[in-house]
């Protein structure tokens, strides 16, 4: 027999009896503001909230005065790098990413990236700051509505990215960058 | 193989009093973390019973969840293997990385990996093996297994670090700084990352519905891992399969929670079809989980998620390290997971347990930890697996314990006994808990004979309770 039959025979005789799936409720609160909530959450873990109004690429110069490669997947901003044109050690040079989300958590100050968003995702992890366009009506109360998003039935790489990269690992002090993006910024922007 | 001594090798732990005192404070910061996490969400314990029937259904219907993410995972274009034990595992993912003439692997931390002890297995292949979670990765680089089950290093304090890294990449042994020595890694890593023919992560979760594999991480490296290089492997033990994207919700908000106190991780990332011109290989692998499954006493241990609660709150774990017990997990958790897997070599551990209940009270899945470590001791006993030691000592309580008259003449004379006992009686060689321990006061007498001073024979002499 292969494996697999060995496997799923033994699982299927020996397992222990059948019993209910619970539905699972929504956990709805009905919060008084969802941007404040997501703004304080994201700040738990390092993660920055911008309102720079309707002209980031200004914002975004000064933000990032020495950004010499930055991509970006907005019409809001122009960069020099094509975020679908070019080969994946590249990304490693991007300065900074700019790229709108579908989709904020006000639970976790989270914010959900796939390759609808960014063609090549890594551009969102080797990139040395990712700033990430939001619009305060895609936030959602808690992480039970958010995967009710589409993305977490289709894309092939969905991410919530909630902070940007750190680790505890040595003395369980967090500190940043671990391997991912050294700075994580969120513009509110409709 | 001979078997681990649980306390022999706690006891080596406790003479170093830096290292003793340092991962202490460190492990329970986690715990006090996680409780208040846990009373911030009003909801809490309505997720943790969620998560406990969510887990109960899949492992009662596993082949039913385990042929629907198959055949998801195939619809995505992934390729879905199957391993037996952790020696087919291993062989898989050779074969994968020999046909793609795959020379270098970057991996993320995965216990799955190690419990299969798949890079030493690798290496002797001819196969580079790059551990790219920092904690892992300093285990990796002082060739030792990892000690805490989230935070592989955690036993290691910032000094170690440094002095590891100035050993290794010749870094400043002096600073030891945590952001400093973080930024080494990061250097000597990331371009490992680009150069690398193949990357490879454990799983959090398989969900059923999708085909995606889920990973739980702070630092990026999984996502760097899966996403850079074209192959990607992805080592999942069977146990980790939910039905959907709903109940997942669940497990994520409490996963987090319950492991570091933060509501999440930095990265929650779902991978479910290859990156584009890349391939995504899946092994699914029981290695003695099916074996579990079918024993009515320890099936529930499979629920497990993986979040350290137990380790973090067990006063025997925090005051003996994790590389005493000398086991893949460690803590609570390895007490009743590892002894299945080799019964002589893990006999011991059923008994670095004060049996207090407070794994049980935190675990987010609803695990009877407690309750197992005891039905554990008992499977020692059956399989004649006690020591002389223990043997002897079960013995005389077992004579006292069941005579209410010599219990009540031995707790006299124990109270008597304390108050007059010079130390080296109490703190001998037979005495494993009273090293590095002292006793409280001894009181002035026993509940029973205050029982009798104060309320009488009569049950006049106080109120009711």
């Amino acid at each position: 027999m292969s494996a697999r039959d060995d496997i799923l025979g033994a699982v299927r005789e020996r397992g222990p009896a059948t019993r209910e799936l619970p539905r699972v409720p929504d956990f709805h609160s009905a919060p008084d503001d969802l941007v404040d909530l997501f703004t304080m959450a994201l700040a738990r873990l390092d993660g920055k909230v911008a309102q720079p109004g309707s002209d980031v690429q200004a914002w975004l110069a000064t933000a990032f005065p020495d950004a010499r490669q930055i991509c970006s997947a907005v019409p809001e901003v122009s960069g020099n790098v094509d975020p679908a044109g070019f080969s994946d050690p590249a990304t490693a040079d991007i300065d900074v990413t700019v790229v709108r989300t579908p989709l904020g958590i006000a639970e976790t100050g989270s914010i959900l990236l796939t390759e609808t968003e960014l063609a090549v995702t890594t551009a969102a992890v080797l990139a040395q700051h990712l700033v990430v366009l939001l619009d305060p009506a895609d936030i959602v109360e808690n992480v039970h509505f958010a995967y009710r998003h589409p993305a977490f039935q289709q894309a092939a790489y969905a991410v919530l990215l909630s902070g940007p990269s750190g680790s505890a690992d040595i003395g369980g002090v967090t500190v940043h960058p671990a391997q991912g993006v050294t700075t994580l910024t969120v513009v509110l922007l409709p | 193989m001979k078997a681990v001594d649980q306390a022999r090798n706690a006891l080596a732990f406790l003479e170093d009093e830096v290292h003793e005192r340092a991962f202490d404070t460190l492990i329970w910061g986690l715990r006090v973390r996680r409780d208040a996490a846990a009373r911030e969400v009003p909801e809490w314990e309505d997720l943790r019973t969620l998560a406990s029937q969510i887990k109960e259904h899949t492992l009662a219907n596993l082949a039913h969840y385990l042929e629907m993410f198959e055949a998801s995972a195939m619809r995505n274009g992934a390729t879905v293997h199957w391993a037996r034990d952790a020696h087919e595992h291993n062989q898989i993912v050779d074969d994968i990385l020999s046909s793609h003439g795959a020379r270098h692997l970057v991996k993320s931390k995965s216990m799955l990996t190690e419990e299969c002890e798949l890079r030493p297995f690798l290496q002797r292949r001819g196969v580079q093996v790059t551990e790219t979670d920092l904690g892992e990765r300093i285990q990796q680089l002082d060739d030792q297994p990892p000690t805490h089950i989230v935070g592989p290093a955690f036993q290691k304090t910032t000094k170690d670090v440094a002095d590891l890294f100035h050993r290794v990449y010749g870094s400043d042994p002096d600073r030891a700084d945590p952001v400093y020595l973080a930024q080494v890694m990061r250097d000597h890593t990331r371009p490992l990352f680009l150069s690398a023919d193949a990357g490879m992560t454990g799983a959090n979760f398989a969900v059923a519905q999708t085909g995606a594999v889920v990973t739980v991480t702070n630092e990026g490296n999984a996502d760097l891992s899966g996403n850079v290089p074209k192959l990607r492997i992805c080592s999942v033990g069977i146990e980790k399969i939910i039905p959907g994207p709903e109940e997942l919700a669940v497990f994520i908000r409490l996963l987090t929670r319950s492991a570091t106190g933060e509501r999440i991780t930095q990265y929650t990332s779902h991978f479910a079809k290859p990156r584009a011109g890349g391939e995504m290989h899946i092994v699914l692998v029981d290695n003695g989980r099916s074996d579990r499954l079918a024993d009515e006493r320890f099936w529930g241990s499979l629920k497990c998620i993986r979040c350290g609660a137990c380790m973090n709150t067990c006063p025997v774990y925090r005051r003996s390290g994790g590389l005493s017990y000398g086991a893949t997990y460690m803590g609570p958790i390895g007490i009743i997971m590892m002894p299945a897997t080799d019964i002589r070599r893990y006999r011991e551990l059923p008994f670095a347990s004060t049996i207090n209940g407070s794994c049980s009270n935190v675990c987010p899945v609803h695990i009877d930890i407690h309750d197992q470590i005891y039905q554990w001791r008992g499977v020692m006993n059956d399989h004649g697996q006690f020591s002389t030691t223990k043997k002897a000592a079960m013995k005389v309580a077992g004579a006292v314990l069941s005579q209410p008259g010599a219990y009540r003449a031995a707790a006299e004379s124990g109270v008597a006994a304390l108050k007059v006992l010079p130390h080296f009686a109490l703190y001998n060689r037979l005495n494993a808990w009273g090293r590095h321990r002292d006793v409280p006061e001894p009181p002035t007498e026993t509940f029973h004979q205050w029982y009798a001073r104060t309320r009488g024979r009569d049950g006049t002499g106080g109120t009711s309770l």
